[in-house]
């Protein structure tokens, strides 16, 4: 039996990127993945007869742009293209259209608040002046604060360099800014409640906090901090849907020489002398490696798939610990045309972007309050896209797929388990709502997915179906994540590690999660570095 | 307009560019339909020819639509401490029917923008400035209960008005005594047709020559404009835009946000802001009032010393200085600043420019790399660069009161 240099286990961006940039350095590698298709959560599936669906993700920005370039992922068949302007839907009926042109964006927001129509501007670039900063820290691997070790030290030296450059009060700035509700964050700068649950909207995504709890400042920065050609806070989409970006990842890997190997999930990895030494499959077949490299979240990985006396004291129960709670659905709807909503003008800037359903900020907060007591909400917070009015390459011509991002669904219900009746209710939960905005809505729809933590989990592995393998909270982030004093990619495992969104900087389609773990596993091996270095259009 | 042409809503209705109250007569001057935009209004990059219409500033009158330009009225007896606190300079002193050019910071003496503030009664001020502002006037009342800020951008028309034969003009018009008016002083005249439609005029203006800023409520902007432009008909009267402002504005050595400095809350890197000193307006910056936004950054700031200062430049050659570095060298070898704007001026017929150079390489000498291109192909020089006290134009006219014949 072949043994491989390196087993990476799931075939998610991460895995695929971190493996491909082992494959680059010369190594032999395979990536097991469970499911017969690859991508985990950055995935594209024919659902119906013409419709491509991104059944989890659905918008890029954060994307390291040199990675997209050093692993030639355009040859590959990439292409991220920029979508315009979003419309957000107050609980009235009442909406608020976001261009890409200033002035009429200028216009559009002095409209409804003067005052926050030029306080926008401040908003804008604080934002802009903080996420610049922990994007630079996106393609590094995380110091470790407690370490003599010179290249931790001069790590260390290198963030605080960084942090100090913003000056003496936007440092303090700063340092409240991770423990912030995005409410409070908000409130310097706007009063119009339609323009604050717009903008506090990202801070809850994919995380089981509501727009008044503290930490979700720091989330709405992470959604605002990728960027698309250097347009900040942009997003694009993946032609061909985000199964793309893992296809080309897998294309470029491939060529490199790695292998993939689907339907192949692992049960156990295996330890030997306080060393990982392979893995063993769910058929039984053992596969022997140098190096383990999980893909899967964190929680996964020390709980489900090792052996707890493999593992050194109290890891477990940090594994175990981990916060992970899943907070988000997804319904993915085919449509036999373009829907139409109330109060939105008809112009072809905006009625091909995004939709926000956010009503108010009492109506998210009280969105959150239900998954508190274990129900979906009855009045949801949902973040939809048309892709196909952009990409036609999703749906038949002059039909379209609509994605539907959805908060809050709970992992496990307080009335029991999740049923296939119940997954429908909350699906029912969705379109009444959207149909609210858009008369006619259901009339349009030829086929739905949907999906509640408890899919996501059983099809990507994301434990409770948290989106980002993890929560994004200050406990968890940086040089805590997954656990502090593990922030590095190496586990406590000698020879194995982890290179999915459970480590820094978390979850998102980056690829910098894999790219960062593949630089540190390389360090080990001695083998010269393949990863690039970030770049930036604004310095 | 066609005969076949149907009748077709607009997609975009609410979202185009808001028109001035003046826009109808302007869009008719507007040969090119050179728009451009400010604060959500359409507006004229130029009307026929940019350097026409600068010559019409410095040679006969011209006017320029400044209804984008964002203005507030403060009211209520706590109006003037408010303001006093807000700004660097001592408003305090300020006499009714008085205009006065101020400046506002950030805690960190960061200059956020700057403006003119008009004394229009004892608890009544206008604030104007290039953007707006209305949030941080609200942060600005933290304290003050008794006083009210009415935004009126949209409804309060203004027209500059410049230029050597402004003052006649506005005699033919029927201003009665406005030879009489002093600069930053604000005087009232009646249009005629109704007694709502009072027209406030100043002495004031952004081009370094004789000029006033002519203001009335919205109804009556068309009134004013046909008035205006029946009288100066003889006296050479045409619309400027952005270009020609732009020219005229660096004559006088006034700065531009945007150009000379970056507005403090817009700002993403740390201290790519500027202060008052850096910009050379220390005289804005009042130490001896009471207390006031920014104080004690400024006073660290002015001990301190500006690391950079804002100077004028008369550069030999006539290839604009644009976007240059400075060096204290011709070999180039030791950086000492960069230009911020930088034309040729065809009135002083100097190659003018500002820029912003190290203090400590003030004394010394100051040589532009200068970029330009020739059909198409590109080249450089360096330039010797010598600094200019005053400003590259300065007609005594537009200080004398009468201003004197054309
Ligand atoms: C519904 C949803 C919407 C999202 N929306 C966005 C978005 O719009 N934009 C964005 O940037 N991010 C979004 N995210 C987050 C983003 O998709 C993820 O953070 C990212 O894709 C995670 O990539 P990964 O490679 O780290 O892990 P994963 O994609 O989770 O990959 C893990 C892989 O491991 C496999 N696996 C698990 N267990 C085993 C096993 N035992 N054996 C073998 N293989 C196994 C899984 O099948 C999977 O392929 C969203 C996520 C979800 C779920």
């Amino acid at each position: 039996m072949t043994k491989y240099d390196a087993i990476i286990i799931g075939a998610g961006h991460n895995g695929l990127t971190n493996a491909a940039y082992l494959a680059k350095a010369g190594l032999n590698v395979l990536v097991v993945e469970k499911n017969e298709y690859i991508g985990g959560a950055a995935v594209t599936r024919e659902m119906h007869d013409g419709w491509f669906y991104s059944s989890c993700s659905y918008v890029c920005s954060m994307m390291r742009q040199s990675i997209h370039r050093d692993l030639n992922l355009t040859k590959h068949g990439l292409v991220l293209v920029p979508y315009l302007g979003t419309v957000v839907f107050a609980d009235n009926g009442d909406t608020m259209v976001s261009y890409n042109s200033e002035e009429a964006e200028y216009n559009q927001l002095r409209r409804r608040s003067p005052h926050d129509a030029d306080a926008m501007f401040r908003f804008q670039a604080d934002l802009a002046r903080y996420a610049q900063l922990i994007r630079k820290t996106l393609l590094r691997t995380p110091p470790d604060p407690t370490s003599f070790r010179p290249r931790d030290i001069k790590e260390l030296l290198w963030l605080a360099k960084e942090f100090w450059s913003l000056g003496e009060k936007e440092l303090y700035e700063y340092i409240r800014f991770f423990t912030m509700s995005a409410a409070d964050f908000l409130d310097d700068y706007f009063e119009d409640d339609l323009i604050k649950a717009a903008m506090a909207s990202p801070g809850v995504i994919g995380t089981a906090l509501g727009v008044y709890s503290p930490g979700s400042a720091y989330i709405l920065l992470h959604h605002v901090m990728g960027d698309v050609d250097g347009n900040i806070g942009a997003w694009g989409l993946a032609r061909g849907g985000m199964g793309a970006i893992s296809h080309a990842i897998a294309s470029a890997l491939t060529e490199h020489g790695g292998e993939i190997r689907t339907n192949a999930g692992v049960d156990k990895i295996t330890v030997k002398n306080g060393k990982a030494v392979g893995v063993v499959l769910d058929n039984g077949d053992e596969l022997h490696a140098d190096i383990v490299v999980s893909n899967m979240d964190a929680k996964r990985t020390f709980t489900q798939c090792m052996d707890k006396n493999d593992l050194p004291p109290g890891i477990y129960d940090k594994a175990k610990n981990f916060k992970i709670r899943g907070s988000s659905g997804k319904v993915n709807i085919a449509l036999s045309g373009l829907p139409k909503f109330n109060n939105v003008p008809d112009n072809r800037y905006i009625n091909r972007g995004g939709q926000g359903f956010v009503g108010s900020m009492e109506t998210m907060e009280r969105a959150y309050d239900c998954w508190k007591h274990g129900r979906w909400s009855e009045d949801p917070f949902i973040e939809s896209v048309i892709p196909s009015a952009w990409d036609p390459t999703v749906a038949p011509p002059g039909q379209h797929w609509m994605s539907n991002f959805v908060q809050y669904c709970p992992p496990v219900l307080a009335d029991g388990p999740w049923t296939p009746e119940k997954r429908d209710a909350f699906g029912q939960t969705v379109i009444n709502k959207i149909e609210r905005y858009s008369p006619g809505f259901k009339d349009l729809i030829v086929h739905m997915e949907v999906r509640t933590p408890h899919e996501i989990e059983a099809e990507v592995g994301l434990t409770e179906g948290n989106i980002f393998q993890g929560e994004l909270t200050i406990d968890q982030l940086l040089f805590n994540r997954p656990f502090p004093g593990y922030a590095q990619y190496r586990m406590p495992i000698k020879n194995m590690y982890m290179c999915g969104s459970s480590t820094h900087p978390g979850g998102g389609v980056s690829s910098a999660c894999g790219a960062n773990a593949a630089r540190e596993i390389l360090i080990d091996l001695k083998r010269p570095n393949t990863v690039p270095e970030d770049d930036f259009y604004d310095e | 307009m066609t005969s076949s042409q149907v009748d077709i809503k607009d997609p975009f209705a609410g979202e185009r560019l808001k028109e001035s109250p003046f826009h109808p007569r302007q869009a008719l001057l507007n040969l090119r339909d050179a728009w451009s935009s400010w604060n959500g209004y359409k507006f004229a990059d130029y009307y026929y020819d940019e350097e026409y219409e600068y010559f019409c500033i410095r040679n006969s009158c011209a006017t320029y639509d400044i209804c984008p330009m964002q203005k507030y009225v403060i009211t209520g007896p706590d109006a003037e401490a408010m303001l006093n606190r807000m700004v660097t300079r001592d408003i305090s002193k300020l006499k009714e029917n008085r205009v006065t050019y101020v400046c506002w910071c950030t805690d960190e003496g960061r200059m956020i923008d700057d403006g003119t503030i008009f004394k229009m009664g004892p608890d009544r001020f206008l604030l104007t400035c290039g953007s707006p502002s209305l949030a941080w006037l609200r942060k600005s009342t933290f304290g003050f209960d008794q006083l009210e800020i009415s935004d009126v951008s949209d409804s309060l028309a203004a027209l500059s008005f410049q230029g050597p034969t402004t003052c006649e003009v506005l005699k033919k018009m029927g201003l009665v005594g406005i030879e009489d008016l002093k600069p930053f002083c604000i005087s009232y005249f009646s249009l005629g047709s109704d007694d709502n439609n009072r027209l406030m005029v100043s002495r004031t203006g952004f081009t370094g020559d004789l000029g006033y800023e002519l203001w009335i409520e919205k109804a009556y902007a068309l009134e004013l404009w046909d008035k205006l432009y029946a009288a100066g008909e003889d006296y050479g009267i045409q619309p400027y835009g952005e270009a020609a402002t732009n020219m005229a504005r660096l004559e006088a050595g006034f700065i531009m946000p945007g150009m000379e400095f970056n507005e403090a809350l817009k700002t993403v890197h740390y201290q790519y802001d500027q202060t008052p000193f850096e910009l050379n307006l220390d005289w804005l910056v009042d130490f001896k009032k009471p207390h006031f936004n920014g104080r004690s950054a400024l006073l660290e700031a002015r001990d301190q010393g500006a690391e950079y200062t804002l100077v004028k430049l008369d550069i030999e050659g006539n290839k604009p200085a644009e976007e240059s570095f400075l060096y204290s060298d011709k070999e180039c070898s030791k950086e000492i600043g960069y230009v911020t704007s930088a034309m040729w001026s065809p009135v002083v017929k100097a190659n003018i420019a500002l820029a912003m150079v190290m203090t400590s390489a003030l004394d010394g000498d100051i040589w532009a790399e200068i970029y330009y291109s020739k059909e198409l192909r590109h080249h450089s020089k360096v330039a010797q660069c010598t600094f200019q006290t005053h400003p590259f134009w300065s007609p005594k006219r537009a200080r004398a009161t009468p201003p004197g014949l054309y």
